[in-house]
C-alpha cells in the first residue's frame, strides 16, 4: 500500500521523504505486476529517477518544487513528451519522438510531479476497452480476465494497481470516466477548454479534454488544479482563473440540488446492479442533506448517435496527417498515392480505419447535411436540454458505464455494443460540461461500479464538492486498492 | 469573334506582409534555406494547435474595407485533401462564412468589378519534383520545403464582371496597387506572393453564360492575358464546330501558348469542408472595423478621381492613371493647385519624370517650371532638361535655367534665324510655299527642326511654326 499523492507531496516538500525513494517504491510495484497488467507502453524508469533526484536537490537547497513534489504521474501515450516516444498505441507513430512537451506535461514539471511512464490506450483513443491497442490489451487490476475500460485503460489500471498515485488521460466520449469506473478509481473530464489540449494528439478536437485519474477525489482535484488554466497555445482554452476545487471539497452537500437523469438511468443496456448503485448513491446524498429529484433530459439519449458522426468526422480529418511523408511509419511505393495507401493500411488498426471511413462518409458532398449537419443540430439540442436541467439542479447524477468491467474479447466483434458503453458519458462531451466518476460499491460480480456526477460548464467547484461528498458516503472504502 | 463575349472572373491569392505565419510564430519570409522557418504547428505535428495571428486579421479587414466589402463574423473551415506539401493534409481556410463579402473594385477605365469574397487561408509548402518532367507523376523523387506552409493568404474572388484580357490585366494591376497602398501584401507575381487563377467562359450577348474553365499557372500579367485570349478562342472554336465546352481545370503552358486539361469536373475532389474545431469564430467587431476605416489611406480610384477633377478632365485613365500608379499624384495636385497648366503638368509626370528622384521635385517648383514654359521663357526641350536637373539636385527651375543659360529667344531673333534657314534650304521652301496643307504640315517639322538645330534648342517650336505660317499668309 502506497501513500496518497497529497501525502507524498507533503512529505517530500517537508523533507521527510525523498522523491527518489517514492519513485523506487512505484517502480517496484510496476515491476511486480506490470507484466500481468500491461498498463504501460513505456516505463520511464531512468527519466523518473533523474527527475526525482532533481526534486530532492531542490528540497535540499531550500526550494519548494511545487504542490505535486515527487508525485509519480502516469501519462496516457497520446500526450506529447519531448524526445520520448509518443505512440497513441498505433504502429503508424511507432518510433516518433515529439520535439516538444504538451502543455500539461510542462505544468506537471512545474508542479514538481515525476512522469513515470506512458500508458496504453485504444489506438488514437478510439475504443472503450483498451483492446484496440497495437501493442496488446491492458488488463483490469481487479480481475485480469476483464478489460480496464478505455480508451485511457492504461492510466486507469496504473492508478488502480498502485503503479502511480496519479495519471492523466483524455476523454472524448468517456475515455477517462468509463475506465475509471471499471477500475474503481476517480476520473474526471473538465469543462471543454479548462485544460489546454496543446500536445494532446487529437482524436476529435471539439470533444477532447485532458483530465485526472486518482484513487480519491482530493487527489484528482490536486492534479486538475496543477494542469488546468489558460494556455495561449490552444485557441479553445478558457481565459478564466483555475477553479479552486481543492478548497471546495469540504463544503458538503447540504442544500445542494441533485438531479437524477431519468433517460441515462433507463438507457438501453444499463445493468440492474449498476442502476441500483446509482439510486443508492442518490439516497446517500439525500441523507447527507442534498435535495435529490429525478430530472428529464430528453435529448440525452440522442447523444450517442450524434457523437458517432461528429467524432469520426473530426477524426477523419485529424488523422489525415499520418501519411508517411514527414514522421512515423512510411511504407514505400512507386507513387505518392500508393505510398499513402500502403502506409495507412499497414499503420492503422481496424477500429481506426472504421472510424476514418465513417467520418469521411459523414462529411462527403451530398451527405454532410444529413449526417454531420444533423449531428451538430442534435448537439445544440443536448446543450439546450442540459442547460435547462441546470436551471433546476446544481449537479446531475447518472451511471458512468452501463456495466462493470467485461471479459476480454466479449465485445470486440460487435462495434455497436462496444459503442453503447459510452451512452452516459457522451452527453458531457457534446455539451462541453465537466463530469466526474466516483467509485460507489460493487456490482453483482464484485467488480467496481462508478457513479457519474455532471455539472454545468465551469462548475468544477460544485462538481468536486459533490464528488467529495459522494465519496464520503460510498460503501466501499476507496483506499482498498487491489 | 465580335459576336462572342468573353466572361472572366479571377481568383487571386496574395500572401500577407506579416512578420510571422498565420497560426504560429515562425517568420513569414521568402527565400530562406528550406525548412528553417518551421515549428510543430506549421509542420502539422501530432498534438500541435493553430492560434490565429491578430496581424492577419488586421490586414484582412484592411483589404476588405479597401475593396468596400462587408466585414463579417467568420468561421474557419478545413478543406481536406492529401498532398505532400500540405502538412496536415487539410488546409485551414474559410468556406461558407468568409470574413469579407460583397465588395467592389473600380478599374481606371471606369468598369466596376464585383468582389464576391476575400477570405483568410493558409499557404502550403513548396514541392520540387526532381527527375522526369518535373511534375509529381513522373519525378524520381520530390523535395518539400515547408517554409511557406502556414504563410497567411487572402483569396480574393471577383464576380464574373471582366470581359477581356485587358480588363483582367487592369483588374490585377489595380488590385496590386491597392494591396501595396494598404500595406497588405508586397504582391510580387514573380515571387509567387500574388497568384492568379482565371475562370473563363464565352457566350453570345443575350444568352446565358457558357460553361467555364478554370485556368491555373498564370505567373505574370502577360501569361494572364495570353491564356485568356487562347482559352476564349479555344472555347469559341469548340462551340462553332458543334462541340461543347466541358467544365474543367486547365493548366496554362507558357512554352506552347496553350491551356491543357488538368482535371475534369468529375475528377474534382470532394474537400469535405467542415468548421475548424481548433479555432473559435472570428468577429473583429464594429470598433476594429471603424478604426481600420479611419486609418485607410486614399486608394488609387479615389486618387485618380481627385486628380482628374483637379485637372478638369473626365478620363481617369491615361496620364491621370499613370500619375497615380507612380504615386506622383500628390505632386501633380500640388503643382495644379499652385496655378500651373494641368495638361503640361500631367505630360511632364507621364513622360519626363521617373518615380526615382521625383520626391526631390517640389510641387511649387514644378508649377514654376510649367509657368515658365507656357509663358515662353523656356522651350519644351529646355523645360525637359531643367526638370531632369530638378530631379537630380532639387534646385528651383529658375536657378537651373539661368545656370544653363536657357532663355527662350525672342520672336525677332527667331525671325532672323528662320530667314537664314530658308535661305539655306531653297528647294524645301519652294515646296512649302507651293504645297497643300499636308505638305506644309510635313515641312513645318523640317523647318522647326532646322531652327532648333541652329539655336541649340533655345527656340520655342510653337513660335517658329507661327512665323512660318505668317510668311505664307
Amino acid at each position: 500500500m502506497t501513500a496518497s499523492a497529497l501525502e507524498i507531496a507533503r512529505a517530500v516538500r517537508a523533507g521527510e521523504r525523498r522523491a527518489a525513494d517514492v519513485v523506487e517504491e512505484h517502480l517496484a510495484a510496476i515491476e511486480a505486476r506490470e507484466p500481468e497488467i500491461h498498463a504501460f507502453n513505456l516505463v520511464l524508469a531512468d527519466e523518473a529517477r533523474q527527475a526525482a533526484l532533481a526534486i530532492d536537490r531542490r528540497v535540499e537547497a531550500g526550494e519548494d518544487p511545487g504542490p505535486l513534489a515527487g508525485v509519480p504521474v502516469a501519462l496516457k501515450d497520446n500526450l506529447c513528451t519531448k524526445g520520448i516516444p509518443t505512440t497513441c498505441s498505433s504502429r503508424i507513430l511507432e518510433g516518433w519522438r515529439p520535439p516538444y512537451d504538451a502543455t500539461v506535461v510542462e505544468r506537471l514539471a512545474d508542479a514538481g510531479a515525476v512522469v513515470i511512464g506512458k500508458t496504453n490506450l485504444d489506438e488514437f483513443a478510439m475504443g472503450s476497452s483498451t483492446e484496440h491497442s497495437a501493442f496488446g490489451p491492458t488488463r483490469n487490476p481487479h480481475d485480469p480476465s476483464r478489460v480496464p475500460g478505455g480508451s485511457s485503460g492504461g492510466s486507469a489500471a496504473a492508478v488502480a494497481a498502485g503503479f502511480a498515485p496519479l495519471a492523466l488521460g483524455s476523454d472524448t466520449g468517456g475515455s477517462i470516466r468509463q475506465p475509471a469506473a471499471l477500475c474503481g478509481v476517480v476520473g474526471m473530464k473538465p469543462t471543454y477548454g479548462a485544460v489546454s489540449r496543446y500536445g494532446l494528439v487529437a482524436f476529435a478536437s471539439s470533444l477532447d479534454q485532458i483530465g485526472p485519474f486518482a484513487a480519491t477525489v482530493a487527489e484528482a482535484a490536486a492534479l486538475f488544479e496543477a494542469v488546468a488554466g489558460h494556455d495561449p497555445r490552444d485557441a479553445t482554452s478558457i481565459p478564466e482563473p483555475v477553479p479552486a476545487v481543492g478548497a471546495a471539497l469540504d463544503r458538503g452537500v447540504a442544500g445542494l440540488r441533485v438531479g437524477l437523469v431519468t433517460e441515462l438511468c433507463q438507457a438501453e443496456g444499463i445493468e440492474p446492479d449498476v442502476s441500483a448503485r446509482v439510486r443508492e448513491a442518490a439516497e446517500a446524498l439525500e441523507s447527507a442533506g442534498a435535495k435529490v429529484d429525478e430530472v428529464s433530459v430528453p435529448a440525452a439519449v440522442y447523444g450517442l448517435s450524434a457523437y458517432y458522426l461528429i467524432a469520426p468526422a473530426e477524426a477523419s480529418s485529424n488523422l489525415a496527417r499520418y501519411d508517411g511523408v514527414r514522421f512515423g511509419l512510411r511504407v514505400d511505393a512507386p507513387t505518392t498515392g500508393e505510398m499513402y495507401d500502403r502506409t495507412r493500411t499497414a499503420g492503422f488498426g481496424a477500429e481506426v480505419k472504421r472510424r476514418i471511413m465513417l467520418g469521411t462518409y459523414a462529411l462527403s458532398a451530398g451527405y454532410y447535411d444529413a449526417f454531420y449537419g444533423k449531428a451538430q443540430r442534435v448537439r445544440t439540442l443536448i446543450l439546450r436540454d442540459f442547460a435547462a436541467a441546470y436551471e433546476q439542479f446544481d449537479v446531475l447524477l447518472s451511471p458512468t458505464s452501463p456495466c462493470t468491467a467485461f471479459p476480454h474479447g466479449s465485445k470486440t466483434d460487435d462495434p455497436l455494443t462496444m459503442y453503447l458503453n459510452d451512452v452516459c458519458t457522451i452527453p458531457a462531451n457534446l455539451s462541453g460540461d465537466p463530469a466526474i466518476t466516483v467509485p460507489f460499491g460493487v456490482g453483482d460480480d464484485g467488480l467496481p461500479v462508478g457513479v457519474q456526477i455532471m455539472a454545468p460548464a465551469l462548475g468544477e467547484e460544485t462538481l468536486f464538492q459533490a464528488a467529495a461528498a459522494l465519496e464520503a458516503v460510498a460503501p466501499s472504502p476507496t483506499e482498498a486498492r487491489p | 469573334m465580335s459576336e462572342w463575349e468573353t466572361i472572366i472572373g479571377l481568383e487571386v491569392h496574395c500572401e500577407l506582409a506579416t512578420a510571422t505565419k498565420l497560426f504560429c510564430g515562425c517568420p513569414n519570409r521568402f527565400g530562406d534555406e528550406p525548412n528553417t522557418n518551421v515549428c510543430p504547428v506549421c509542420l502539422g505535428l501530432p498534438g500541435s494547435l493553430p492560434v490565429l495571428n491578430a496581424q492577419v486579421v488586421e490586414l484582412a479587414v484592411r483589404l476588405g474595407r479597401a475593396l468596400r466589402c462587408e466585414v463579417r463574423r467568420s468561421v474557419f473551415a478545413r478543406k481536406n485533401y492529401f498532398y505532400p506539401d500540405m502538412p496536415k493534409d487539410y488546409q485551414i481556410s474559410q468556406y461558407d462564412l468568409p470574413i469579407n463579402v460583397q465588395g467592389y473594385l473600380d478599374l481606371p477605365s471606369g468598369r466596376r468589378v464585383g468582389i464576391e469574397r476575400a477570405h483568410i487561408e493558409e499557404d502550403t509548402g513548396k514541392s520540387t519534383h526532381v527527375g522526369g518532367g518535373g511534375r509529381i507523376h513522373d519525378a524520381g523523387y520530390s523535395l518539400v520545403d515547408y517554409n511557406r506552409a502556414g504563410v497567411p493568404l487572402l483569396e480574393i474572388v471577383s464576380a464574373p464582371d471582366l470581359r477581356s484580357a485587358d480588363d483582367a490585366r487592369a483588374y490585377v494591376s489595380e488590385l496590386r496597387a491597392i494591396l501595396l497602398a494598404t500595406g497588405v501584401s508586397d504582391a510580387k507575381m514573380e515571387e509567387g506572393s500574388l497568384r492568379v487563377d482565371a475562370n473563363v467562359s464565352v457566350h453570345r450577348p443575350g444568352e446565358p453564360f457558357g460553361t467555364r474553365c478554370e485556368i491555373k499557372n498564370l505567373n505574370s500579367l502577360r501569361s494572364l492575358g495570353r491564356a485568356i485570349e487562347y482559352e476564349a478562342r479555344r472555347q469559341i472554336d469548340l462551340i462553332e464546330a458543334g462541340d461543347t465546352v466541358r467544365q474543367e481545370t486547365r493548366h496554362w503552358n507558357e512554352d506552347d501558348g496553350r491551356t491543357h486539361t488538368l482535371r475534369s469536373k468529375e475528377e474534382a475532389e470532394d474537400y469535405r469542408y467542415f468548421p475548424e474545431p481548433d479555432l473559435v469564430p472570428l468577429d473583429p467587431g464594429d470598433e476594429w472595423i471603424a478604426r481600420v476605416d479611419a486609418e485607410l489611406p486614399a486608394l488609387p480610384a479615389e486618387r485618380r478621381q481627385r486628380l482628374a477633377a483637379a485637372a478638369g478632365v473626365e478620363d481617369t485613365g491615361g496620364s491621370v492613371a499613370v500619375a497615380v500608379s507612380r504615386g506622383l499624384d500628390e505632386l501633380a495636385l500640388g503643382a495644379i493647385e499652385a496655378g500651373a497648366d494641368a495638361g503640361r503638368v500631367l505630360t511632364h509626370i507621364e513622360h519626363n519624370l521617373a518615380i526615382e528622384g521625383a520626391e526631390r521635385v517640389k510641387p511649387g517648383d514644378l508649377a514654376d517650371l510649367v509657368k515658365m514654359e507656357v509663358g515662353g521663357e523656356l522651350t519644351a526641350t529646355q523645360a525637359k532638361t531643367v526638370l531632369a536637373e530638378m530631379v537630380a539636385t532639387g534646385e528651383p527651375p529658375a536657378a537651373i535655367a539661368k545656370a544653363k543659360g536657357f532663355e527662350a529667344m525672342g520672336e525677332d531673333a527667331l525671325a532672323g534665324v528662320l530667314d537664314e534657314v530658308i535661305a539655306a534650304n531653297p528647294a524645301e521652301w519652294e515646296r512649302f510655299v507651293g504645297g497643300d496643307e499636308k505638305v506644309r504640315g510635313k515641312l513645318t517639322g523640317f523647318f522647326v527642326g532646322q531652327v532648333m538645330k541652329a539655336t541649340k534648342g533655345q527656340a520655342d517650336g510653337k513660335v517658329v511654326t507661327a512665323l512660318l505660317r505668317s510668311r505664307v499668309g
